[in-house]
């Protein structure tokens, strides 16, 4: 296992650079997502337009894969339908876990997260933030973990 | 010391580590270079051996039977109890009652001693120091009487602020628990001065051994503490096996914890009459080998000589903070004047997680998270540090190696 794999210069960037980090105002939905593990704090914003979620913003403190993972989820989301966003889900829950699973095509850039399955220690790192837009796309508010 | 003595004390502890098999393995293609013994030591062949010749020609029930293998096996692990009292300098084997652990060892005080003793408006006196363990169980016992938890400061060193002690030491205090060496940050507590300033009230004291018990020697009746507990998997002996010390008179005075076998002299379905100490905190069959595990992890910390290891371990201490010091946004939180042999950090732009994965692909095996201390993390304001944490197995280079790596990690997250 190389640590190249886990650390590629896509999640080192967005690591170091977060996109969309922030919060959004009410009417927007917050959901608070926490990994007991590492302590991982998250918070994901989802203001949505019908169907479509028009803006998404995540603050909350955590490791390089995590926050990777919520920068490079909030730019692949946003503007997508609810069902897009589901697609995206599956498509990436199977990147983190199947070894066998080839790259979806349309995943493009999450594609990136594809060394983490190497390391099970690490997949919940960067499955907390998927998990934690679910929650806020359901419009339910209570914190989710991932144990 | 001169460079002599010390490269002889190197070479007898480089002696003793090849009595861990699990030091001989390979991990991510690198010699295993284990930092996580404050987690969780390594046994020795001793330990292992001892848990297999139990299983192998003596294992029976205890107390119980008037067959041979029955006696055999409760020599064994009464055996064990004499050698924990030795250990710990007690007055009788009667103080030395056998758990689970550190863990179970503060619930059954908290919940026989603090259920028995606590009425509404009672206080108990923690630090901010402590392990989840050593605060959760009085929150629950304080929640049931309607009693009031309360905590004494640290210093910006993580260091206990005396001061802060005194004053919240009051007449209403009805008993102190406080760390002996605070797992997050290796601070020693000055555990004499609060014994000292707790009986001048007449409050006991509790002492969370579990981080002390590898590297210092502990004579309870010097301490003069009122009850000493910790676990057996952090002083190279098996898991799931601890100990609670408690001073007879206290023990005696206190109800039984939990009920069933051999914790008892007569039942009937009127009235139960309780056996003594300190078999009366002992309900059930104990985990027999695991105290004769424990009993072996004794003598083999006896025979390499406690002042050993704790000369050994504050010289790897030394060289990791000097050399970890000199990594540019390397941070080293705790830096109590008296410390155990372990180091918390953290490094500018790296989350503790990360390097913790980074390290373990070099074999090098540290811990990173809260440490179950989540106060100690808020006082300092983190969410997580990284620990390497030392025992007298571990040698300079396996230092100079973490060091190495820390750097490696930088320049992967330049
Ligand atoms: C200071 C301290 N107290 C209590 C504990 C809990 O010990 P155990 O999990 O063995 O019960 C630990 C273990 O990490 C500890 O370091």
């Amino acid at each position: 296992m190389d640590l190249k794999d886990l650390y590629r210069d896509v999640i080192l960037d967005h690591n170091k650079s977060p996109r969309n980090r922030g919060d959004l105002p009410p009417p927007a939905r917050a959901a608070q997502g926490h990994n007991p593990l590492c302590g991982d704090q998250l918070t994901v914003y989802a203001l949505m337009d019908g169907d479509i979620l028009k803006d998404v913003r995540f603050e909350g403190s955590g490791c390089a894969i995590s926050v990777a993972s919520a920068s490079l989820m909030s730019e692949a989301v946003k503007g997508k339908s609810k069902a897009e966003i589901a697609t995206l889900f599956h498509a990436i829950h199977d990147l983190l876990t199947r070894a066998d699973a080839p790259t979806p095509v349309q995943l493009g850039k999450l594609a990136a997260l594809s060394g983490v399955r190497e390391f099970p220690a690490r997949v919940k790192c960067a499955s907390l933030c998927w998990h934690t837009l679910n929650q806020a796309l359901a419009g339910a508010d209570t914190p989710i973990t991932t144990e | 010391m001169t460079r002599n003595a010390n490269s002889n004390l190197s070479a007898q502890m480089a002696k003793w580590r090849s009595d861990f098999p699990v030091l001989q393995q390979n991990i991510n293609g690198h010699p295993l270079v284990y930092l996580d013994n404050g987690a969780s030591s390594q046994r020795p062949l001793a330990v292992i051996e001892a848990e297999r010749h139990y299983a192998s020609h003596l294992h029976s029930n205890v107390h119980r039977g008037v067959h041979s293998l029955s006696a055999l096996a409760t020599d064994a692990f009464e055996g064990a109890r004499e050698s924990v009292r030795r250990f710990l300098n007690a007055r009788s084997t009667r103080e030395i009652i056998f758990t689970r652990g550190t863990t179970e060892s503060i619930n059954l005080v908290a919940q026989s001693y603090g259920g028995s003793q606590l009425r509404a408006g009672d206080e108990i006196l923690i630090t901010t120091l402590e392990h989840h363990s050593n605060i959760v169980p009085w929150q629950m016992a304080c929640k049931a009487a309607g009693a009031t938890l309360k905590v004494a400061a640290i210093n910006r060193r993580g260091e206990l602020d005396l001061a802060s002690f005194k004053a919240l030491l009051s007449p209403r205090t009805r008993l102190v628990a406080t760390s002996h060496v605070s797992n997050a940050l290796g601070s020693v507590l000055p555990v004499a001065q609060i014994v000292a300033l707790a009986h001048a009230q007449g409050v006991p004291v509790l002492l969370d051994g579990a981080q002390a018990i590898p590297h210092l020697s502990i004579d309870v009746q010097a301490l003069d503490c009122d009850f000493y507990v910790f676990s057996g998997h952090k002083l190279y002996g098996p898991d799931g096996i601890g100990v609670l010390y408690g001073r007879e008179s206290l023990l005696e005075a206190m109800p039984p914890w939990q009920g069933g076998g051999d914790m008892i002299l007569t039942v009937s379905f009127t009235e139960t009459t309780y056996n003594q100490l300190p078999y009366k905190f002992e309900a059930g069959t104990p985990h027999i080998s695991g105290a004769i595990g424990l009993g072996a992890a004794i003598d083999y910390v006896t025979q390499i000589g406690l002042k050993n290891i704790a000369e050994w371990e504050q010289h790897l201490l030394h060289h990791a903070t000097a050399q970890l010091s000199t990594i540019e946004g390397l941070t080293i939180i705790g830096t109590a004047e008296d410390k155990a042999s372990l180091v918390s950090f953290t490094v500018d732009g790296i989350h503790p997680h990360d390097l913790g994965t980074i390290l373990d692909q070099s074999g090098i095996a540290i811990r990173t998270g809260h440490h179950c201390a989540m106060p100690v993390m808020q006082f300092f304001g983190l969410p997580a540090t990284a620990r390497a944490s030392f025992a007298f197995y571990n040698t300079m280079d396996e230092i100079d190696q973490l060091v190495t790596a820390v750097r490696s990690a930088q320049h992967l997250f330049r």
